[in-house]
């Protein structure tokens, strides 16, 4: 794992489905700015910077890193432009973090952002080579499937998903930058709203959203520094990990898949995590579609397989449950699709910090307790976590 | 910094024109022939990071399909960066330097014959000044060429493009003990860097090149000599402006795989010329060697990288002796 | 292995044309990659108050804190980040006439060029600015460039806030009169400050087939669905691949196959999607007799609700006479109505 590492800042735009009043990179400053101002940091203390966002056709900016480099303060340092679909956001994150660990540089901005109503996303994803034998449909049309193969597995009752799209909009309500706020929510409503992609219903879904993220990693000394200036404490870093795993192989479980598996494995080894549910205060997890709230408390090992949505069920992952689940709102609540991971990673580090405000779990403060940070991508086959911690590691 | 070394290095035979190539046909050979020149299993790679540009082929995740050719099972530890290749051996690079992992596997790949890349290089500039007007890579690479000109540098101030290439390349580096067991002749890594410059174009002396200098300079390009330099050059007039900022003598031979202005595969370019500079220490032709990737409008974005025949540790033992 | 599978297998034969699929099409297909109506970009203030000027036919910068003046301006510093822009007296008029700092011939303009003839593209500091923008110079001939001479802008009469807006750049002191904005379609008396620009997108790419694709749809054309094989673990893919993605060694024994097998899972879609049939349409896995991953396909003719996981279907196919080179020659999976196959018995290709 190399060096320690913290998250000494955080920033992020409010979640919109436009943007309309800023430039691509006055909302990418938006966040970095306010990253930078939580660390007590100016751009000139950042030794590196590393963007990630999803495919280029969402804004059709080729290599953004290039037009961004002066707005994001990078000029005379190195910059990194990562892409790994929806984990993207995850993998900046682990990116830049990996430069701290290496003992490269002392303080690395990430950046992750989408502006996605500077095109649609659904042309962007849909767009295919003249030489692709499989039928194209969206990422809902792509993903129902499997959602439904899991109930099949797992003989959950119909109305699990309803559950968690109810939790996560809830949840929303308490994050001022959260995108979707529908304050009176409740099961009736998600389960009247249209069968988008049976098992999938529209309130079931995560929205199109604008908008950017952006951290601050440090070393031991920096993160001491930053913490001694501003009052506010670092989160540490005390298990990170990627895993990715082919989309055509035969036999993969595209469900539950190895990789997930394997890297969360990787996140607890490093961590000493061996009871999740106990040692987690809570988690930031990429839930795009309702359904996989369950699907990936079981891939994380939160519950055994077949009984993830009895947590959900029994009100575990809620706001007041032993184990709060995208106390954020989640994706399903924003979803700059670039940013989502590294939104996750953010709400984690929030938490062991005590920052998160009106969604802050309680038990995430005492340093006792670590948070997750997870996110997943291309066809639930690219993986990025880390576990952060108010303590040192 | 721990020493790494480039211990394998393959590259695909590039082609000039669009001959159906999928990644099956670009990247899987070279994987396989990396492990089997260094004798390595898959289980040995700790680390897999590739670089790659959807707009080549103008669909979205490219790297997925890449994903799928090179035995990625069990699940393995991989990243990707929207750069080229390069980018991805210096991701590769900083892991390794954690210290838990010896062996990194390393690819970039690129098709540059199918599309129209005037357009889609206009897409990587300024989208409110720049991309509408579409000027595109040829010209501003002319832009710079009529400054140097300007300022009595003897280069042809009307360059012309490379050829567009579709092709690949693949490295793998390795650590330490693990280095030297699977290399008769490492080419270690003893610097690497990067540094990024202004895109606003006309703020910048584009007869110079800071970033290429700050990176030579941390990268530890001199003092010492330089037998090879494999330069990013995909005009001509860089040569020049490069040669400066690097501080290469007149010694030092640059691009003797004859550089991308022979074979440009995009995303693979720039890995290639530290492919290519391993290769001269590996076949004992150099003991000392400097390779250069570049990106972006009038080399906006460069990276350095010298590899040595000796590693920073043995030169030290070598001057106790 | 489901049993029905395996039996199936045998089936599947191993074609005469192992590992020699050729090249049998030369021919380039066009891809475009265009999104509709272009990308809507919202320029926020600094840009958006360029752009306004450019509309009225003036050219502004920002001051820097070093105090040089940028143009075209951005919301920081190029080289240090810091916010500009923010207060108006930190805006300044420039030009409209400047200099060119360094220049480029093109001889043989695009369609999406500013000019139709041969012209250069220059660095041009505008007077009272200490950066340059790039923009064409239509100077009738190379000859006529020089680094240091003195151009204008020359204007559109249709400004829309937009790089576009000048013309070019001509040769000479100026100024270039300011032609009257010609009114928007929609006939606004007092304009908004520009906010939004749109940037038309189109790429056009010219590709070829490959050897595996080109020999799976050859088949096709001819109703027959190919896979491959790999070698190692003798795994069957399809649609067919070059390598296989577990073992990443080549996968290129030609495998024919049925068009029969079991639906693994599916969704019932209620969003019309481009090129799908109407809404409730059925997208699913369809795990082929004798293959070893899904594939991704519609079913159909049968009532949405009627759709089981592990429903037994066949493909349905346009007739011959409507055969062309296209995976479209297969329409979709029907019910065959033999007994549903039980998931534990192909849960694993799910």
């Amino acid at each position: 794992m190399g060096n320690r590492c913290a998250v000494i800042g955080v920033g992020q735009t409010k979640y919109r489905t436009k943007r309309a009043d800023v430039s691509l990179a006055g909302m990418v400053r938006e966040a970095a700015l306010a990253a930078l101002e939580d660390a007590g940091l100016t751009f000139a203390d950042i030794d590196s910077v590393v963007v990630g966002k999803a495919p280029d056709m969402f804004e059709g900016v080729a290599t953004p890193e290039l037009y961004l480099a002066d707005a994001l303060g990078a000029v005379g340092k190195p910059m990194m432009r990562v892409h790994t679909a929806g984990s993207v956001g995850g993998s900046t994150t682990l990116v830049g973090a990996s430069q701290v660990q290496a003992g490269l540089h002392e303080r690395v901005l990430v950046v992750a952002f989408e502006k996605q109503s500077e095109s649609n996303a659904t042309w962007a994803l849909s767009t295919h080579s003249p030489f692709s034998a499989s039928l194209v449909v969206g990422a809902g049309g792509y993903f129902a499937p499997y959602i439904r193969a899991y109930i099949r597995r797992s003989g959950a009752p119909a109305n699990i998903g309803m559950m968690v799209a109810v939790k996560d909009r809830i949840n929303a309500l308490r994050n001022p930058y959260a995108h979707l706020k529908i304050p009176n929510i409740d099961l009736a409503m998600v389960e009247e709203s249209m069968m988008l992609w049976d098992p999938i219903r529209y309130l079931e879904t995560c929205p199109s959203s604008d908008g950017a993220v952006a951290m601050v990693l440090a070393s031991e000394r920096a993160a001491e520094a930053a913490g001694a200036a501003t009052g506010r404490p670092p989160a540490w870093v005390h298990g990170a990990a990627m895993r990715s795993e082919p989309m055509g192989m035969s036999g993969r479980d595209s469900v539950d898949p190895r990789a997930g598996r394997d890297c969360a494995a990787d996140v607890y080894r490093q961590a000493g995590v061996t009871e999740p549910r106990r040692q987690f205060a809570t988690a930031e997890v990429y839930v795009p579609f309702s359904w996989y709230e369950p699907m990936w408390l079981e891939n994380l090992g939160f519950a055994e397989k077949g009984s993830g949505w009895k947590l959900t069920e029994a009100g575990a992952t809620a706001f007041d449950g032993d184990i709060p689940w995208n106390p954020s709102g989640g994706v399903l609540s924003s979803n700059p699709i670039g940013a989502s991971g590294m939104i996750r990673f953010a709400e984690a580090a929030q938490q062991v910090r005590g920052q998160a405000g009106e969604h802050q779990v309680a038990a995430a403060v005492d340093g006792s307790r670590l948070a997750l940070g997870h996110a997943y991508g291309g066809g639930s086959q690219f993986f990025a976590m880390w576990a952060v911690g108010a303590r040192k590691p | 910094m721990r020493d790494v070394a480039v211990v394998a290095f393959a590259q695909s035979e590039h082609s000039f024109s669009d001959l159906g190539w999928t990644e099956a046909d670009l990247v899987m050979p070279l994987v396989n022939e990396v492990l089997s020149v260094t004798g390595m299993d898959r289980s040995e790679i700790g680390f897999t990071c590739s670089g790659s540009n959807d707009y080549l082929v103008g669909t979205p995740f490219s790297f997925v399909a890449a994903l799928d050719t090179i035995g990625a099972w069990p699940p393995i530890a991989e990243s990707h960066v929207e750069q080229d290749g390069a980018w991805a051996l210096y991701e590769a690079w900083v892991r390794m330097q954690h210290g838990d992992i010896d062996a990194a596997l390393v690819y970039g790949f690129g098709k540059g014959t199918i599309g129209d890349q005037v357009g889609i290089s206009s897409l990587s500039y300024d989208p409110y000044y720049l991309a509408p007007l579409v000027p595109g890579h040829i010209a501003m690479a002319g832009l710079q060429a009529r400054a140097l000109k300007d300022a009595g540098f003897d280069v042809d101030p009307d360059p012309t493009p490379p050829p567009a290439t579709d092709g690949a390349a693949a490295v793998i580096l390795a650590a330490g003990e693990v280095a030297r067991r699977v290399c008769s002749r490492p080419a270690w890594i003893t610097g690497l860097d990067h540094r990024i410059e202004p895109h606003a174009i006309g703020s910048r002396d584009l007869t110079h090149s800071p970033s290429t200098r700050e990176a030579a300079a941390r990268a530890g390009v001199r003092p010492g000599v330089v037998d090879f330099a494999e330069l990013h050059t995909r005009f001509e007039h860089e040569e020049v402006l490069l040669r400066r900022e690097l501080g290469l003598d007149e010694k030092t031979v640059v691009n003797p795989s004859g550089g991308p202005r022979k074979a440009d595969p995009i995303m693979a370019t720039g890995l290639i010329r530290i492919g290519e500079a391993a290769a001269r220490i590996h076949d004992g032709s150099a003991q000392r060697a400097v390779a250069h990737a570049a990106s972006g409008p009038c080399l906006q974005h460069n990276l350095v990288c010298v590899l040595a025949a000796d590693t920073a540790s043995d030169l030290v033992s070598e001057g106790e002796r | 292995m489901t049993t029905q599978a395996s039996s199936s297998s045998q089936a599947a034969q191993t074609s005469a044309s192992r590992a020699s699929a050729s090249q049998t099409s030369d021919e380039r297909v066009v891809h475009v990659l265009e999104f509709p109506g272009g990308y809507t970009r919202s320029t926020g203030p600094v840009i958006g108050r360029f752009l306004t000027g450019l509309r009225s036919g003036r050219l502004f910068g920002v001051r820097m804190p070093d105090g040089r003046v940028l143009v075209p301006p951005t919301e920081y510093d190029p080289q240090t980040a810091a916010a500009l822009g923010t207060a108006d007296e930190d805006w300044v008029e420039v030009g409209p006439a400047g200099t060119v700092t360094t220049w480029t011939w093109v001889d043989d303009p695009r369609p999406d060029h500013p000019l139709d003839r041969p012209f250069a593209w220059a660095l041009i500091r505008p007077d009272g600015a200490d950066t340059a923008l790039l923009h064409a110079v239509d100077s009738g001939s190379k000859a006529a460039m020089a680094t240091g001479m003195r151009v204008h802008p020359t204007w559109r009469a249709e400004r829309t806030g937009a790089v576009k807006d000048i013309a070019c750049f001509a040769p000479g002191e100026g100024p270039a009169e300011v032609p009257a904005l010609v009114p928007a379609p929609d006939g606004e008396a007092e304009l908004e400050p520009v906010s939004m620009v749109t940037l038309p997108h189109r790429l056009e790419y010219r590709l070829r087939g490959g050897t595996v694709w080109n020999h799976f749809i050859d088949g096709m054309a001819v109703g027959q669905i190919r896979g491959t094989r790999c070698a190692k673990c003798g795994k069957v893919f399809v649609p067919p691949r070059g390598a296989c993605p577990g073992d990443g060694v080549p996968a290129t024994e030609w495998v024919d196959l049925p068009d029969t097998g079991v639906l693994t899972t599916f969704a019932v879609n209620n969003v019309p999607a481009a090129g799908a049939p109407e809404v409730p349409f059925i997208s699913g896995y369809v795990l082929l007799d004798g293959a070893d991953i899904a594939m991704l396909a519609l079913v159909s003719d049968v009532p949405w609700q009627e759709v089981r996981i592990g429903m037994r279907v066949r493909g349905v196919w346009v007739p011959d006479a409507e055969r062309t080179r296209s995976v479209k020659n297969l329409k979709w999976f029907a019910p065959t109505g033999e007994p549903d196959v039980p998931f534990e018995q192909f849960e694993e290709y799910v």
